[in-house]
């Protein structure tokens, strides 16, 4: 078979490598000179170097051979270096990667011509491989679904003579905002050095009206006091925007896309090289595998994807979290390491447990020490995050799992260990029900709150007025409107769902008997002994729908205003409820033309400055079109961004199952508590024989 | 049964009376039936209708289809398909009740699919359980667990009963894969992906089979891609 490779770059060279093996005729074009390249270092992890072992050794020798390796990661953060160690990377310079994969790939006697774009003879080969980066010219010749969006901050790539010994992340705060560097070593003699900011910062300082020379004596003059006498390198070294490159289909006909031309993944994840140079492995061992090309680029796009949306997850959780990280400078140093550590969601509590033990110990005690508010004591051991009590509004719980469940099983969930269990939605009078089995805070509760209370647990109640999605039927779905309901209210007369009711405008006088309401409840709650009680300010219903401009029309000064009502009634619990005060709280509506996050976000910081002590983050159902984008822990960054922008502890769900994920969200700082949501096991069954 | 309009086969309701009228115990579904294609009622009609042939052995699968085609030909608007589809199933749960449309039925098992955060919203609020699109056991996990996490997310009590599907043909294993080519052929390149998982041997079903289980997979329809009785016997037998 005649195989045309479009673009000389590591996964293009090792993909002529690999197909010279078995016998293919292999050309490479690439447009540039041998040597030219843009970067410095690439790194690699230890589970590539195995694929790159098995699939020609000859340069797996050459390439480890000159590798810088380490295993600790440096963060220069707030003037102090914390370390942490276990963590394997390797590194090489990339045009000394080249230069091997080059030599290989001609003693196998594949074709190399540089300085030359691909011309028409080199498309009619029977395969040809697009491995021109993610600027791919070949892969705008055909439709693709391509799509390229900048993703993250300005980033600015160096080399320096400063041989460092760990991956070592810099933050540094300036009169213009906070600069980070990724930094690692990648021969005896250099390092990459990218900076990164955000693009208002970035104006702010100037930078997008200097030249290379001034924007890298910047940099240098930045980060002084890290780099010492060493000096910053440039190799055509400018401000860029880190494109974000998906395709929908990775082959057309003969031409399969591989590499950058195929996806990529932000830097901060250091994942490209990698990620190109087993898709090269892939292709070919599906070439060798299949009997025809044709079967071969559905098996290696087959292959292939999953893995790379998988990495493109991770990494756009890794550049949006560079985007904010300024808004983590209050976390104590210890805590924003493993904020930064798990970032990418690729390394939980439990991973850094095996990588990095002694990181892991200092962590968890020092949460201890912190959450019980005495000193960390060298040498001090700590239960796992999960299991440090939290103090707030008065009380404490024992430990960070919430569970929400229905009455029946609540002191079930307290005898399963949770800290506190929350009641599901209790109304706040019988016209708030969400349906005719709603409860209401009467004096049933009495007798339940004390059986919580024998099992160790504190127990909340969400109080809340389902507002127009009330009067539906409690069984057979949700939000299906009663035949014969009561009449309805919200913020504007807009229905939740087709077929629902129509509610009325909530009127004054409406808005007094629902303060009342909500006030009258609580003194109820305040006698039957619950522990802590939860507004709802979520989902769509009363309270909530003021917040959102998609369910507040009202031309008055509640449309004005639209914190105005559900604050006053944050008040008026406030002076009659003593003890832990929560609101459930939608910060995003996930929905066109709703409430943003950042707008959230500025609801938590007014709710927590009326007295609110714990803000529960929800998302999504202010209406019933709106668009979650589910996953495991699809509330944490939202609830991570009330906590550590608004200031106020949080509760989030989300569905987290393990308890390697409330670990890890609890030590990140990413919430205070979890609602957590174990998946039932047939092993529950045997283990209680 | 699969739906389809701008193609040759039969209607999906049509074919399962039928199916109802030789069987007695195999159960019957719509997985999916591209709902938006009827009206609520007439949709509501043909499920009462299967359901009372079969005696209850129904299950009404629904969603929007990828077809463009299928849309412009029943003179429905392909933009609103989400909304319209929302509206069935308000109007399936509620207003059917009481509406005189009969034959009167026990609530009829309604699976919904999709794989959008819209379409899991749906299939929380409205539905019994989640219909799957196919693919490998992964991808079949993976949106198992974003259907629980809806259904948490709704509040629904329980768990969703979670159904996949899959392709088989061991006789004429490249008919099949030619016959998926075909039906799947508006999806462009896709096509050849769903053909690459057709099923074609016994070891691939049982792999198949357990994967989807170790998922959480309550109900798994193995489709076959060649009308062939045969077929059904190496599959019986696969799985036995």
């Amino acid at each position: 078979m005649r195989v045309s490779v479009i673009g000389g770059g590591p996964s293009g060279l090792y993909l002529a490598i690999l197909l010279r093996k078995t016998g293919h005729e292999v050309s490479v074009v690439e447009r540039n000179a041998p040597d030219a390249t843009f970067g410095w270092g690439v790194v690699f992890s230890e589970e590539t170097l195995g694929a790159l072992r098995d699939a020609d050794y000859t340069t797996y020798l050459e390439i480890t051979d000159s590798f810088a390796r380490w295993t600790s990661i440096d963060i220069h953060y707030r003037g102090r270096v914390l370390r942490s160690s276990g963590h394997t990377f390797s590194a090489i310079r990339r045009t000394h990667l080249l230069a091997i994969l080059q030599r290989r790939a001609k003693a196998l006697g594949a074709s190399l011509t540089f300085h030359q774009e691909a011309c028409p003879s080199d498309l009619d080969a029977d395969l040809v491989v697009a491995a021109d980066g993610s600027n791919s010219a070949l892969r705008k010749r055909s439709d693709f679904g391509s799509s390229s969006t900048p993703q993250g901050c300005k980033y600015v790539w160096f080399g320096t003579d400063l041989v460092l010994d760990a991956f070592t992340f810099v933050f540094k705060e300036t009169e213009h905002g906070l600069f980070q560097v990724h930094a690692y070593p990648f021969d005896e003699h250099t390092s990459t050095w990218i900076v990164e900011t955000t693009e208002p910062t970035w104006r702010r300082a100037g930078l997008d009206a200097m030249s290379e020379e001034d924007s890298m004596a910047f940099c240098q003059s930045l980060f002084a006091a890290e780099l010492g006498e060493h000096r910053l390198m440039s190799n055509k070294s400018t401000w860029l925007d880190f494109p974000l490159v998906r395709n929908e289909h990775w082959h057309h006909g003969n031409v399969v896309l591989i590499g950058d031309a195929a996806h990529t993944a932000h830097f901060s994840i250091g994942s490209g090289t990698k990620l190109a140079m087993e898709d090269a492995i892939a292709l070919a061992n599906a070439l060798e595998r299949d009997g025809s090309v044709e079967s071969a680029l559905v098996d290696y796009e087959l292959e292939r994807q999953p893995v790379v949306e998988r990495f493109q997850q991770a990494a756009g959780d890794s550049a949006a979290y560079f985007g904010r990280v300024a808004g983590y400078f209050d976390l104590a140093p210890i805590q924003f390491a493993a904020n930064l550590l798990t970032r990418s969601g690729r390394i939980s509590h439990a991973n850094l447990m095996q990588r990095d033990p002694r990181f892991v110990r200092v962590l968890d005690s020092w949460l201890a020490a912190h959450s019980a508010g005495t000193p960390l004591v060298p040498g001090a051991v700590a239960a796992p995050p999960m299991f440090t009590p939290f103090s707030a509004g008065g009380v404490t719980v024992r430990n960070r799992v919430v569970r929400s469940v229905s009455t029946p099983d609540l002191a079930d969930a307290a005898r399963a260990g949770a800290g506190l269990v929350l009641t599901g939605f209790v109304a706040v009078a019988e016209d708030g029900r969400t349906t005719p089995a709603c409860p209401v805070l009467d004096d049933s509760w009495v007798p339940v709150v004390k059986e919580v209370h024998d099992n160790g647990a504190l127990i909340g109640v969400r109080l809340g007025h389902a507002g127009r999605r009330g009067a539906t039927r409690p069984t057979g779905g949700v939000d299906v409107p009663l035949r014969d309901g009561w009449p309805l209210v919200s913020a504007s007369p807009l229905p939740y769902t087709p077929f629902g009711t129509v509610p009325a405008e909530l009127s004054e006088a409406g808005m007094t008997q629902v303060r009342d309401d909500f006030v009258a409840a609580a003194g109820r709650a305040r006698e039957a002994g619950f522990d802590a009680l939860e507004l709802d300010l979520a989902d769509g219903y009363l309270l909530a729908s003021f917040l959102s401009p998609l369910t507040n029309r009202r031309d008055d000064v509640y449309g004005a205003e639209p914190l105005r009502f559900p604050l006053s009634v944050v008040d008026s619990v406030r002076a009659a409820w003593s003890g832990l005060l929560a609101a459930r709280l939608t910060v995003a509506d996930w929905a066109r033309g709703g409430t943003t996050v950042e707008q959230g976000i500025e609801h938590a910081r007014a709710l927590a400055a009326h007295g609110v002590d714990l803000v529960h983050v929800r998302a999504g159902h202010t209406t019933a079109m709106s668009r979650p984008e589910y996953r495991r822990g699809y509330l944490t960054t939202l609830s991570d961004r009330v906590r550590n922008e608004a200031g106020v502890p949080t509760l989030v769900g989300g569905y987290l199952t393990t308890p390697d994920e409330v670990n890890t969200v609890v030590a990140a700082g990413r919430a205070d508590l979890c609602l957590f949501d174990p998946v039932p096991s047939p092993l529950e069954e045997v283990a209680s024989w | 049964m699969l739906d389809r309009l701008v193609y040759d086969s039969i209607e999906p309701f049509a074919v399962l009376s039928a199916a109802a009228a030789v069987t007695s115990r195999v159960r019957l579904a719509t997985n999916i039936a591209i709902a938006p294609l009827r009206s609520p009622a007439m949709l509501a009609k043909h499920a009462l209708s299967v359901d009372a042939l079969s005696g209850g052995r129904f299950t009404l699968g629904v969603g929007v289809g990828a077809r463009r085609d299928d849309y412009a030909a029943a003179g429905v608007a392909h933009g609103k398909r989400g909304a319209v589809l929302s509206e069935q199933l308000a109007y399936l749960r509620g207003q059917l009740d009481g509406s005189g449309i009969g034959p009167a039925r026990s609530p009829i098992e309604i699976l919904v699919g999709g794989s959008s955060g819209a379409a899991l919203t749906r299939m929380a609020r409205y539905g019994d359980g989640y219909a799957h699109g196919g693919g490998p056991p992964r991808a079949f996990g993976s949106a198992a667990t974003k259907a629980r996490a809806a259904w948490r997310d709704l509040e629904r009590p329980g768990e969703p009963a979670l159904w996949g599907q899959g392709y088989f043909a061991f006789g004429e294993p490249d008919r099949g894969s030619a016959y998926l080519q075909d039906y799947y052929a508006f999806t462009g390149p896709f096509a050849e992906k769903i053909a690459a998982g057709n099923l074609t041997s016994a070891r691939a079903v049982r792999d198949f089979v357990r994967g989807y289980e170790a998922e959480g997979c309550d109900e798994l329809i193995l489709y076959p891609t060649v009308a062939s009785l045969d077929d059904l016997d190496r599959l019986a037998e696969a799985v036995s």
